[in-house]
C-alpha cells in the first residue's frame, strides 16, 4: 500500500473538489473511442469540450457524450474559435443551456500564428460572463497583473499559457507562472504548451494547482500511454512540490559520510 | 445582427416578384435558416417539432433563435416564424 496518498490532496475550484490535478481536452483525437480510452487512462475528472453546430445532415452520428459521459466527467465548455468577447459569451450561454452547468473555460484568442490570449477581449468577456452568473476559469497571458485583475473580477481559476497552444514547447515562462501562483488566492493552472510528461511535472513543481493538457496526449503516437504518463507526471510534480526540493548549490556535496573511511 | 421578424405578409411580397409556379407551397411555408442552411417548414411548427423533424436528441443540444437562447422547457411552446435564424449546437471534442 502506498504510504503517500494523493487522495487526501484534493484541490477545489468554485467549491467543487477534484482529486485529479490533470484536466484533459477532448479535441484532436483520431476517433471517439481513443478519446474515451485516453481520458480513462489520464485519471482526469474534468474535461474540456467545444460547442459547435450539430451536423444536420447526419444527426445520428456518434456524439462525444456517448463516449465521455457528462455524468462521470465534469464538462468544462470552452470558447475555442472565439476571437471576440461577444462570440465567447454567446457560445458559453449556449453551452450552459446544452449542459446545464455554469463552470466554463473562457479563452479569447488573437490571430495565428501566436493565438496568444487577447486580454482586452478576455476582460470584457469575463465581466459579462460573471455578471451572467458563470463561474469562469480563464485562459490568459502569463502576466501577473492581468491574472490578479481577473481574480479580483471574480474568475474562479487563472490559467496562464506555458507556451503557445499546441506548440509542445513546455513551460517557457517559469518565473512569470511562479509570480502568478504567488499572487493568487484562486487555483492557477498551466493551460497550453505542455509537450510531454516532463512539462507537466515541471508545471506542478512550480506550484500549479493543476495542469490542462490536450494536444500532447491526443497527438502522441500512443495517446493512451501518454495519458497515463501525464497522470504520473502531474502526480510526481505535485508530490515533489509538497515534499520541498533541496536548494540548488554551486558546489558538490557528497552523499556518503566522509567519516569512518578505511585507511 | 438579429433578423427582424418579417411576418407572413412579407412572404406574399417575396412571392410577387418570384416565379409563381408552386406559389401555394411557397406562401404557406416558413423560410428558416438553420445552422446556416436554408430550410422551408410548415407554419405552426414549434422548436420541438423542428427538433423531431431533424431527428435530434434534445437532451444533448442547445437552440438559439434569432440570437436568443430557447430554453429546453420552451421548445413545445415556441412557434417558429418566417425568416427565423436558428442555431442548434452540441458538445464536441475540444481543448
Amino acid at each position: 500500500m502506498d504510504a503517500v496518498s494523493t487522495q487526501d490532496d484534493a484541490w477545489t475550484v468554485a467549491g467543487r473538489p477534484f482529486a485529479s490535478r490533470l484536466i484533459v481536452g477532448t479535441g484532436k483525437y483520431k476517433d471517439l473511442a481513443t478519446t474515451a480510452a485516453a481520458i480513462e487512462a489520464s485519471g482526469a475528472e474534468m474535461v474540456t469540450v467545444a460547442v459547435r453546430r450539430v451536423n444536420l445532415s447526419d444527426t445520428k452520428a456518434p456524439m462525444l457524450q456517448d463516449y465521455v459521459s457528462p455524468a462521470r466527467y465534469t464538462y468544462l465548455p470552452n470558447t475555442a474559435g472565439c476571437f471576440t468577447a461577444d462570440e465567447a459569451v454567446r457560445t458559453l450561454r449556449l453551452a450552459r443551456e446544452a449542459g446545464g452547468w455554469n463552470l466554463v473555460k473562457l479563452e479569447v484568442l488573437g490571430p495565428a500564428p501566436t493565438l496568444y490570449p487577447d486580454m482586452p477581449a478576455t476582460f470584457e468577456a469575463a465581466k459579462a460572463l460573471i455578471k451572467d452568473g458563470f463561474e469562469v476559469m480563464v485562459y490568459c497571458a502569463d502576466d501577473p497583473i492581468a491574472a490578479k485583475r481577473l481574480e479580483e473580477m471574480g474568475c474562479v481559476a487563472i490559467m496562464p499559457l506555458g507556451a503557445p497552444i499546441g506548440s509542445g514547447l513546455g513551460v517557457q515562462n517559469p518565473l512569470m507562472i511562479q509570480m502568478i501562483i504567488e499572487g493568487a488566492k484562486v487555483p492557477v493552472l498551466v493551460d497550453a504548451g505542455v509537450g510531454t510528461a516532463y512539462d507537466a511535472v515541471f508545471a506542478m513543481e512550480l506550484g500549479c494547482d493543476a495542469v490542462l493538457v490536450n494536444s500532447a496526449i491526443a497527438m502522441a503516437d500512443d495517446p493512451v500511454l501518454m495519458a497515463r504518463a501525464m497522470k504520473a507526471g502531474v502526480e510526481a510534480g505535485r508530490l515533489a512540490f509538497r515534499a520541498g526540493r533541496i536548494p540548488r548549490r554551486g558546489a558538490a556535496s557528497a552523499s556518503s559520510p566522509m567519516t569512518g573511511l578505511i585507511k | 445582427m438579429p433578423t427582424n421578424f418579417a411576418g407572413p405578409r412579407r412572404l406574399a411580397r417575396f412571392g410577387r416578384n418570384a416565379d409563381t409556379r408552386g406559389m401555394e407551397t411557397l406562401v404557406e411555408q416558413l423560410r428558416l435558416m438553420v445552422n446556416g442552411a436554408a430550410m422551408a417548414v410548415n407554419p405552426g411548427l414549434t422548436v420541438a417539432g423542428l427538433a423531431a423533424q431533424l431527428g435530434l436528441d434534445t437532451r444533448k443540444v442547445a437552440v438559439e433563435r434569432n440570437r436568443e437562447i430557447v430554453p429546453r422547457s420552451a421548445y413545445e411552446a415556441t412557434a417558429l416564424e418566417d425568416r427565423d435564424e436558428i442555431e442548434i449546437v452540441h458538445f464536441i471534442g475540444g481543448g
